[in-house]
């Protein structure tokens, strides 16, 4: 099998004397032309209601791009060839037309790979997914039992992604994604997920849980503890490539030796976001006006924004690293992902969250010190105005309700999927380097 | 599956014809280029403009060593680029065309 993106960028340097005088690595910090790929959230929509979902979807935005202006984005990114998009959501398959835009898309040399929760995957999708080889599938779960994903997917989730993997696997669509977000609460069913990835023929992705969207309101909850990020690390090793990670993990690096994949931060560089209204964020973990491009009815559309946003050129400028600079572990971890700090008040320029040094949990106790001044309020939520299911999934195993939710004492409703994008776009790139 | 091992460059027959693969794209950059796999959804780089230009001339060469000529690559340089082409036809990147 091919090596992943990140081997071929380390130091191999290309043939003859003519090699790119930049590593590929650098050149990838200053950004492409276009990107390689993006990830397209169509719709806020959702019929569930994860409490950690990126994008706080839930309901329908009435400004979303309808058909016509969604088949023109495509047309867009066929010209830049951009080589695919990661569609997620919420949950895109609620969009009467998402079928017809996979088909569009994958007709016009722009593939797709789409997350969902499997709800509307019936027998006759999952066939015909299955004849399609430019569509790959990602189906989210949460938990390798039941009550573990249910207590943040909602009630019945893990039931129905396990139905349409079921499905997936009838049809004969082998190497499907199982994407699961690492918590506090699955990390101890690893093997297990592994296990539920093999009877179904499906690769296991693991991706690290963010505070974005209505995650802010549970990372503190459920992202894992520095023991068990260590055991998740060396798990991954153990494991090196038939366990993808979508780069989610590059944070840990400074534990020892990368984990497979590009440990770089593609956001606006390499990689973006485009959301259902057609605003254009530097990645998918950042849908805030912080990290706002533009928007693709703009003049001059989607290409316009990826190569004329000054938000997007300033993250192409050489980073300066900041406080992490005179860290040992810098050109490991780079200083771990600029949402993770941006959503928990930690500044840019400064260590992760979740550095292993531990840098970044004393930086949280001085700003929960300091009454968590920093900590920015969201700029969009389309979440269910009902958020009573939060206080049902705070009853989960080991849960306490999260701090921002109204105690309101209703049934469960099931809460929206996790936007169909958990990971960097760039996720699951299976690379071979050229010469050597 | 190998990751870490050199794919069969040895097996890499110059004297054949050569072709990008129909599913393939490639896309130009500074660096040489990417190049991206439809069907198996595998992404690569070619890392220089000679090895670019190796590629994007295969198809109108009667044999891949012809290709590595009309690009100006000499003896020298040759068992690197055919280690390359080893690379990219082991990934279905590039695959042998049918003698017309």
């Amino acid at each position: 099998m091919s090596t992943p993106l990140a081997e071929g960028l380390h130091a191999r340097p290309a043939p003859g004397p003519d090699r790119a005088p930049l590593r590929l690595v650098d050149q990838f910090q200053l950004g492409l032309d276009a990107p390689i790929c993006l990830t397209w959230e169509l719709t806020y929509a959702c019929n569930l209601a994860c409490v950690h979902c990126l994008s706080s979807s839930g309901r329908r935005d009435p400004r979303e791009l309808t058909t016509a202006e969604c088949r023109s984005l495509i047309d867009e990114f066929e010209r830049m060839q951009v080589f695919y998009v990661n569609i997620g959501g919420g949950e895109p398959t609620v969009r009467a037309d998402f079928w017809d835009l996979v088909e569009y898309a994958t007709g016009h040399h722009v593939g797709v790979k789409f997350s969902t929760n499997g709800s509307r995957l019936t027998p006759d999708v999952a066939a015909l997914l299955a004849r399609n080889p430019s569509v790959d599938v990602q189906i989210s779960l949460d938990g390798a039992t039941a009550d573990v994903n249910d207590a943040v997917r909602g009630s019945g989730s893990f039931s129905t992604a396990v139905t349409a993997m079921e499905r997936l696997a009838a049809a004969g669509f082998a190497g499907f994604k199982l994407s699961v977000v690492v918590t506090r609460h699955n990390i101890s069913q690893l093997d297990e997920f592994a296990a539920i990835a093999a009877r179904y023929s499906a690769q296991l992705r693991l991706t690290r849980l963010r505070p974005s969207g209505r995650g802010a309101d549970v990372w503190d909850e459920l992202h894992p503890t520095a023991d068990q990020q260590r055991r998740l690390y060396d798990w991954l090793v153990a494991r090196g490539e038939s366990v993808l990670t979508g780069d989610s993990f590059f944070h840990l690096a400074g534990y020892g030796d990368p984990l497979p994949g590009l440990n770089l931060c593609g956001a606006g560089r390499v990689v973006c976001l485009v959301d259902p209204v057609g605003d254009v964020y530097a990645c998918p973990f950042a849908i805030h006006d912080e990290f706002l491009a533009g928007n693709v009815r703009s003049p001059g559309g989607f290409a316009a924004v990826w190569k004329d946003s000054d938000r997007f050129a300033t993250l192409r400028a050489p980073d300066t690293g900041g406080a992490c600079r005179s860290c040992g572990l810098y050109d490991a971890c780079r200083g771990g992902c600029m949402a993770a700090k941006f959503f928990t008040g930690l500044p840019l320029d400064g260590p992760d969250p979740e550095c292993v040094l531990g840098h970044g949990e004393a930086a949280l106790g001085i700003r929960d010190a300091g009454g968590r001044a920093g900590v920015p309020a969201p700029s969009q939520d389309h979440s269910r105005r009902s958020r009573a299911d939060h206080t049902a999934l705070g009853a989960g195993p080991g849960r306490t309700p999260s701090r921002t939710v109204e105690q309101v004492p209703v049934a469960l409703v099931p809460r929206r999927p996790d936007r169909a994008c958990d990971e960097s776009p760039l996720a699951g790139l299976r690379t071979t380097h050229g010469p050597r | 599956m190998s990751t870490t091992l050199d794919p069969p460059s040895a097996a890499f027959d110059l004297d054949r014809p050569w072709d990008l693969h129909p599913r393939v794209s490639l896309r130009r950059e500074p660096f040489g280029a990417l190049v991206y796999h439809f069907d198996t959804r595998r992404l690569s780089f070619l890392k220089s403009l000679d090895l670019l230009a190796v590629v994007e001339s295969l198809g109108a060469s009667p044999t891949a060593g012809e290709a590595c000529r009309a690009a100006g690559i000499d003896d020298e340089r040759l068992p690197a680029y055919r280690h390359a082409l080893g690379t990219l036809a082991a990934s279905g990147m590039i695959c042998e065309r049918r003698p017309r």
